[in-house]
């Protein structure tokens, strides 16, 4: 079988369909994370009882297991146990979030710790409420610095969201998936599948590689 | 347990093989190309290099789920013969892991001293040695903590492997789900049970390792803060 130009420019509509599905998943997914994590990191920080150890747990348990399972967990365990049915689409927002969350919680963490402590010594001398320590002075001298490793793994969640497939969301790789079963033609789409992957995580690589030149590594 | 929980459990159980196989043989390969990817970046001829970053770039920008698929379903089409799922699974986890190696290796080997190179040349060791005796014990020790993440991540990935069924413990647990549709909870649980307790052998093997070579070279191991401080991009 050999490369089928005709089949390859009629799988690009398709194809650049799913990827706008990919990248919305991607930028939800990381809003999500982004947020989530930062609460992950200041509730283990607090070391609140069993809160903390709670979150901790959770934290370890996701991190070191399947996102795919998790997948699953959501849309078929949670979901029904809550009695709601959102999409497809929706679930991997909720399920890549969580699980990116548990990765940028670390990244916070670590962002945190290296603020030095003459910051925190200096902010309780000038008796700043709790708050107004971390918005107005840690917080702002943190997140500056794991910028790059937040956009990392913004890329890493772009390249796994194809695994959605197995719950029916219409992304680039189900797209192609499509495409082949149409045409019994597989080579065309799933490889233009894997160049538009490239095409947007390695420029992207390149930029966060300049924010970490210009903010410096953690 | 109940009748349904002993079937379900024997029946995961029976996928545990397949995805400690493709743990291991995707962790072997993996080392191999992330040790010779790694070194080629560093090496003095531009063409090796070129085709290690071509490598590395390429691994790492496409998707590890379009490269299972593309070489479970197009590689047959265009060489005419079918990989066993288990092995083009393993083969696309080393390729894609390796890939992310590469980094790895290179970055340890770069890290260390340069007056550690000069000290090797200076006592007129042979190339051979300079590297194998002098340069790598040194290197390897910073390589555990992110290996350690890299083969936990391979180990996740190997879910992945449900796609082409590859018999392992997702898919084990996909075919379950309809039949016992009551018991859902039991059967995720089991799942990440055995995720869980692979991923903490492999920590702990890792860490006596890290542990060995460290001892080797008269240091003691990283702590657990520095080698998590690493960890932050993966």
């Amino acid at each position: 079988m050999n490369w089928d130009w005709e089949n390859a420019r009629d799988s690009i509509p398709l194809l650049l369909e799913g990827l706008l599905v990919t990248v919305e998943l991607t930028v939800l997914g990381s809003a999500l994370a982004y947020v989530l994590g930062l609460v992950f990191a200041l509730i283990r920080r607090a070391r609140i009882p069993v809160l903390s150890q709670a979150v901790f747990l959770f934290v370890e348990l996701v991190r070191s297991t399947p996102l795919l399972i998790q997948v699953f967990i959501v849309f078929y365990l949670l979901w029904p146990a809550l009695d709601i049915k959102p999409s497809a689409f929706l679930t991997g927002v909720v399920a890549l979030g969580v699980h990116y969350a548990t990765y940028t919680s670390e990244v916070y963490r670590a962002g945190i710790e290296a603020v030095p402590k003459g910051q925190w010594e200096a902010a309780t001398a000038l008796s700043l409420p709790r708050t107004r320590v971390w918005t107005g002075v840690i917080l702002p001298q943190a997140v500056p610095r794991v910028l790059p490793a937040l956009g990392n793994y913004m890329i890493s969640m772009f390249k796994e969201t194809p695994l959605l497939l197995a719950i029916g969301v219409l992304d680039v790789l189900n797209r192609a998936k499509e495409q082949g079963a149409e045409t019994f033609r597989v080579i065309e789409p799933y490889t233009l599948a894997g160049l538009l992957f490239l095409l947007v995580s390695y420029p992207a690589s390149i930029l966060v590689r300049r924010l970490e030149r210009r903010v410096g590594h953690l | 347990m109940s009748e349904a929980q002993s079937t379900i459990w024997s029946s995961i159980l029976n996928g545990l093989s397949a995805t400690i196989w493709a743990t291991l043989g995707g962790i072997a390969l993996t080392i191999v190309l992330a040790f010779v990817a790694g070194l080629a970046m560093l090496s003095p001829s531009r063409t090796v290099r070129f085709i290690s970053r071509v490598y590395v770039e390429g691994f790492r920008g496409t998707s590890e789920v379009v490269q299972l698929f593309w070489l479970f379903f197009v590689l047959p089409a265009l060489v005419g013969f079918k990989l066993i799922p288990l092995f083009a699974g393993i083969l696309v986890l080393g390729l894609n892991h390796g890939a992310y190696g590469a980094e790895i290796v290179r970055g340890a080997v770069q890290s260390v001293p340069t007056a550690q190179r000069e000290g090797a040349v200076a006592l007129s060791l042979s190339p051979t040695q300079r590297m194998f005796r002098v340069i790598m014990p040194q290197a390897v020790v910073e390589m555990y903590p992110p290996f350690n993440n890299l083969f936990i991540q391979l180990l996740k990935s190997t879910a992945l492997l449900s796609f082409i069924s590859a018999g392992e413990i997702t898919e084990k647990g996909e075919l379950l789900r309809p039949v016992f549709g009551s018991d859902l909870v039991f059967i995720y649980g089991v799942e990440l049970f055995w995720y869980l307790v692979v991923a903490v052998v492999i920590t702990i093997v890792m860490r006596f390792l890290e542990r060995v070579g460290a001892r080797r070279l008269g240091r003691r191991p990283a702590t657990r803060t520095r080698a998590l401080a690493r960890v932050g991009v993966t």
